[in-house]
Order: structure tokens, then C-alpha cells, then sequence
């Protein structure tokens, strides 16, 4: 009887250390990829690499400003698409989502969150670079925006679902209509929450490369043209990394640090911002 | 009153309901049309990517017919295309990450569910919510420049020694590989499932596991016999929401799993999946039955996944009805 529950005590004490070694070890591979990427990464980032487009292989020097503006251009234009059909999809079905469409909106959108990015590349080719007969920045930021759609909808949903009923209910019992309602008071006070949703979603598709691949499709010079190739960072990096210089993988860690950070800086800031205003500790 | 029978009252209490939310005035019928028509673009985005893949699929789907699925020829000079190749990569590259990536991610959310010290929880949860932060193209990168010469020098002398004898490791080790490939796919899909397994085993009420503390059990007695089980359906639905991202995901893979169009047992030998071949071949596909194969590749690849996303949602819904668990992942 004894000897049984030491040995149960044992194996609990055994476990315990298991899943704590588990966790551990995911928490390394995070610290061993962030590590690498700053140690190979940080020693390139100098004026050059933010200020000169790339030179032609074989020739060290050079930068990626071009991939950094496109990176900037294209998610830009993925916002001006996807956010205000992503936030509107979410306000429907924070405010009128309790029938059967919002129910099959929210399982398109939870479904369409997990498709293959690549397979909405190949549909945003198909409607957009084939009938105009060249690749462009515009069609890629198309791509983004249907990634980001599903993504932004269910953030909003949440975030205004988040918001009091009491106000809603102030606000109506004021004599206000229900859409100025909704806008003014409902939507004003998730508003933080809303734009954390809008930055995290921002930060995912700025670092997606396969839905570009047949669409922006990358540019080795400068262009700020919508309606022709452009280049992004992840493009860049994605080139770079499976070409054969030196001088090239050189690069594409630097741009990979300067993606990450970018992709942090968005997602970190965001993440507080919520943290403080909803602290509900998810 | 007394003699109004109580259904009419009901639906005329509703009808002032509805005048006092103003749901009559132009204002919010304009409101609300416009956010019809927002939602509805989801639904409609479904139908039109479902359309559009299985219209330009038309073609190949005409000339290979089923035999697309089980051909594992695939040469785009004779215009001969057959997609078991890539599906066997697909399901051998995905399942394989799934065996590596359960055990780290169920490991992650019982020890901070259940075992960690209050103060390390939150920090430790953002850290794995962080490795879904990081671009795929960065993984892959990763994958070329650190894992491949880890895995060659370290980690495969060792699988030759132990389990040389199997078919499993046979061959010589080039470094893009099967075993490079799902070792990256394990690391990017731990944070999902991680995330909604700990959101799982907190909806698990406590008095499951006071009850099994109650009756004498150990600590990890009652998270294994009273906890993990009450949650079954909820992790088994974050694993099956782990393997869609695994099957789609297509930059990281592409970069470090050799994409060579051959079906083998060995882990060390490079081998193909069907998000790599699109992201790889579509720009080459000089021929409308080759771009139309790879259609027909993307058409299989968003139906396995829908199917296998809708299954895990159904049953993560199923434990924490509504919310977007797994959604919010950074």
C-alpha cells in the first residue's frame, strides 16, 4: 500500500517534469529561431540596406528599400480592402448575427481563416492577373485582403460583443436610432479593440509570401506603380534565401530580422493595447 | 388583459420591441443592408474560390478522372499529370509534424493550465503565441540555414544508428527531406493547437478535478483522468485544426522538403506536397493541362482543408460554444 503510493506520487512528480520539459522545449525552438535571426541578421542592417535597391548578383552591397516600401504598399492596399468589409461582416454579426446567416457567416469565416494561402493566390491570379494580362501589386494586395477578411470579422465580432449591454441599452432608451447607436457609442467604445484586431490581422498578412508569388510577384527595382510587379520583403526574402550566394543569404536574414520586427512591432503594440483596455487574461 | 390570450400579447410586446429599436426607419434599414451585404461576402467569397478552382480544374479533371488521385506519374512533357505523389507528401509530411507537434503543444497547455506557477502563465503563452507570429518564409529560411545542417550533423547519425534497419531511414541525407519538412511544420502548428487546447482545459470546470483530488488522486491522476478527458472533444478538435494548417501550409515546406515528385517510406529523402507544387510549378506551367493539373491540385487541396477545418471547428464549437478559440493566435 505504501510502495503503491510512493509510486504514484512518483510517476505525478515524473509527469509534472515531463510537460514542464515539454513547454519548455517549444518556449527553445521560439529563443533559437529569434536568437539566430538577430545573430545573423542585426550585423547587415546598416544605411545601405534601408536605402539602396538591390545590386545584380555576384555584387556585394546593396539593400532592399524597394522590398520595404512594397511591403508597405501592398499591405496598404490589403487594408483599404479587407478592413471595412471585414470590420462590417463582424458588426453584422456581432448585432444581427443570432439567425442562420450569421451563423453560416461565422463558419465560413472560421473556415476560410484556415485556407491555404496559396490556393487564394492561385484565385486572385485567376481574377486578376490573367484577364489584365500582367502581374500586379494591386492583385496582391487583393489576396491579402480575402486572407484578412476572415480574420479581422471574427476580431470584430468579438471586440464589440465585449461592449456593455447597459450602454446599448442607455444609448436606445436616449431616443437614439439603433444604427447611430450601434456606430456611436457601441462601435466608438470597442474601437481599441477593434483597431488591435485590425493591427494583429495587418501584422499576419505582412509577412505572407504565397499569396503574392503570382501576383505581385516581385520587382528587382523600385516601383511604387499598383498596376505593375512589386517586390516585398517576403518575396525578397523568399529569392534570396533559395538562390546560391552567400552574399544573397546574407541578405535574406536581414530582411528576415527587419520582417519579424516589423511583424512584432504591429502585433506586440496591439496585443497590449487590448491588454489594458479588456483585461480578460485570454 | 385577462382575456387577451398570452401569444398575442407576446408578439405585440415584440412589435413595440421593434418600433422602440427603430428597425423601421431608413437609417437602420440602410445600417443593416449594408452589413448584410459585408457578411455576405464571405459566404460568397466561399463559393466563388470553390467555383473558380473546380472551373480551371475542368480540364484535367476530364482527362485524368479519378486516376489523378492514385497516378504517381507526373511529367509535364508528355502532359501526363497524376497528384499521389503530393498527396502521399502531404499526408506523410503533416502527419508526421502532428506526432512531433501534439505531444509539445498538449504538453504546453496541461503544464500551463495546470501545473505552472502563477507568475510564468502569461508570459509563457505569449512566447508560444509568438511562434505563430513568425512568417513562414522565415521558418523556411530557419529551416535551409540552422535546422538542415543541425539535423545533419547531430540528429541523423543518430536515427541511422538506432533505426537504420527500418525503412523508415534508408538512404543518403541530402538536407531537404521529409523529416526537414515536418520538423518545421511541427514547430509552426504547435502554437494553434497549443492555444486551443489551454483554452479547452480552462473551460474545464473545476470541480472535476477538486473531485478527483478529493478521492485521493494525485496531481497528474486527476489532470489525466479527470481534466483531459472532460476536454476530449475540445483537444481532439485543436489537433484536427493543427493538421489543416499543417496540410496548407506552403512557403516553409517548399523551401526545406525537396520537392520531388517520388513516394517513399524514408523520412531522410526529399519528397513533394501539394501547396509546395502550386507555389512551385504554377509559374512554369507553360501548358493550359498543366496549369490545369495544378488547379485541380489547389481544388483538392482547399476541399481536404475545408472539410478537415470545418471538422475541427464543429468540435471545438461543440466545448466552447461560439467564440473564436484558436482564432485569436497572434
Amino acid at each position: 500500500m505504501k510502495l503503491h503510493q510512493v509510486r504514484r506520487r512518483l510517476s505525478s512528480a515524473l509527469m509534472t517534469a515531463v510537460v514542464a520539459g515539454l513547454a519548455g522545449l517549444t518556449v527553445l525552438a521560439l529563443l533559437l529561431i529569434l536568437g539566430n535571426l538577430v545573430k545573423e541578421g542585426v550585423t547587415s542592417l546598416d544605411w545601405n540596406f534601408f536605402t539602396r535597391n538591390p545590386v545584380s548578383p555576384g555584387q556585394t552591397g546593396g539593400g532592399v528599400a524597394n522590398a520595404i516600401a512594397g511591403t508597405g504598399i501592398v499591405v496598404a492596399l490589403a487594408a483599404l480592402i479587407g478592413l471595412p468589409v471585414g470590420i462590417g461582416a463582424g458588426l453584422y454579426l456581432a448585432d444581427y448575427g443570432s439567425g442562420r446567416l450569421g451563423w453560416l457567416v461565422r463558419f465560413v469565416a472560421d473556415v476560410l481563416n484556415g485556407t491555404p494561402s496559396i490556393v487564394i493566390g492561385v484565385f486572385a491570379w485567376t481574377w486578376l492577373v490573367k484577364p489584365m494580362h500582367h502581374f500586379s501589386a494591386a492583385a496582391g494586395g487583393v489576396a491579402l485582403a480575402i486572407l484578412m477578411i476572415p480574420m479581422i470579422t471574427r476580431t470584430t465580432e468579438e471586440m464589440v460583443r465585449l461592449v456593455p449591454h447597459s450602454l446599448r441599452e442607455a444609448a436606445l432608451a436616449l431616443g437614439y436610432q439603433r444604427w447611430r447607436t450601434q456606430l456611436q457609442i457601441v462601435v466608438r467604445t470597442a474601437l481599441p479593440g477593434i483597431v488591435t484586431g485590425c493591427l494583429v490581422g495587418l501584422a499576419r498578412v505582412a509577412g505572407e509570401t504565397a499569396p503574392l508569388l503570382f501576383t505581385a510577384l516581385g520587382n528587382v527595382n523600385f516601383s511604387t506603380n499598383v498596376f505593375q510587379p512589386m517586390q516585398t520583403l517576403s518575396l525578397q526574402i523568399y529569392v534570396y534565401a533559395t538562390g546560391p550566394f552567400d552574399e544573397w543569404h546574407r541578405l535574406a536574414w536581414a530582411a528576415a530580422l527587419v520582417l519579424m520586427a516589423l511583424v512584432l512591432l504591429f502585433g506586440v503594440a496591439a496585443r497590449r493595447a487590448t491588454r489594458s483596455r479588456f483585461a480578460d487574461g485570454r | 388583459m385577462s382575456s387577451a390570450p398570452p401569444a398575442t400579447d407576446r408578439s405585440a410586446a415584440r412589435d413595440s420591441q421593434r418600433t422602440a429599436l427603430g428597425s423601421s426607419n431608413t437609417g437602420d434599414r440602410v445600417y443593416r443592408a449594408v452589413l448584410t451585404g459585408f457578411a455576405i461576402t464571405l459566404p460568397l467569397l466561399l463559393l466563388a474560390l470553390l467555383g473558380q478552382l473546380t472551373l480551371s480544374a475542368l480540364p484535367a479533371i476530364r482527362r485524368f478522372g479519378f486516376g489523378f488521385l492514385v497516378n504517381s506519374v507526373w511529367d509535364p512533357v508528355a502532359e501526363v499529370f497524376g497528384a499521389a505523389p503530393l498527396i502521399f507528401g502531404t499526408l506523410a509530411s503533416s502527419l508526421l509534424a502532428l506526432a512531433i507537434a501534439v505531444p509539445l503543444a498538449l504538453g504546453v497547455a496541461i503544464f500551463l493550465t495546470e501545473f505552472a506557477p502563477r507568475g510564468i502563465q502569461q508570459p509563457m503563452a505569449f512566447l508560444v503565441e509568438l511562434l505563430a507570429a513568425i512568417p513562414s518564409v522565415v521558418y523556411g529560411l530557419w529551416g535551409i540555414f540552422v535546422l538542415i545542417p543541425f539535423l545533419r550533423s547531430w540528429v541523423v547519425p543518430v536515427l541511422k544508428a538506432t533505426l537504420g534497419w527500418t525503412p523508415f531511414v534508408q538512404g543518403v541525407f541530402y538536407g531537404n527531406s521529409l523529416l526537414a519538412g515536418a520538423i518545421i511544420l511541427a514547430i509552426m502548428v504547435v502554437p494553434y493547437i497549443a492555444a486551443v487546447s489551454r483554452e479547452v482545459l480552462l473551460a474545464v470546470p473545476a470541480s472535476q478535478r477538486e473531485a478527483a483530488l478529493a478521492l485521493g488522486a494525485t496531481r497528474w491522476e486527476a489532470v489525466w483522468t479527470a481534466v483531459v478527458p472532460y476536454g476530449r472533444a475540445g483537444l481532439f478538435g485543436g489537433i484536427i485544426l493543427g493538421l489543416g494548417r499543417a496540410i496548407g501550409e506552403t512557403m516553409a515546406v517548399t523551401m526545406v522538403i525537396g520537392n520531388r515528385h517520388d513516394i517513399g517510406l524514408s523520412v531522410l529523402a526529399p519528397a513533394y506536397t501539394m501547396a509546395a507544387a502550386i507555389a512551385n510549378e504554377f509559374s512554369e506551367a507553360t501548358t493550359s493541362l498543366y496549369l490545369s493539373a495544378l488547379f485541380e491540385v489547389g481544388l483538392l487541396l482547399f476541399v481536404i482543408t475545408v472539410l478537415v477545418n470545418a471538422f475541427a471547428r464543429l468540435l471545438i464549437w461543440r466545448v466552447a460554444r461560439g467564440t473564436a478559440v484558436g482564432s485569436r493566435a497572434l
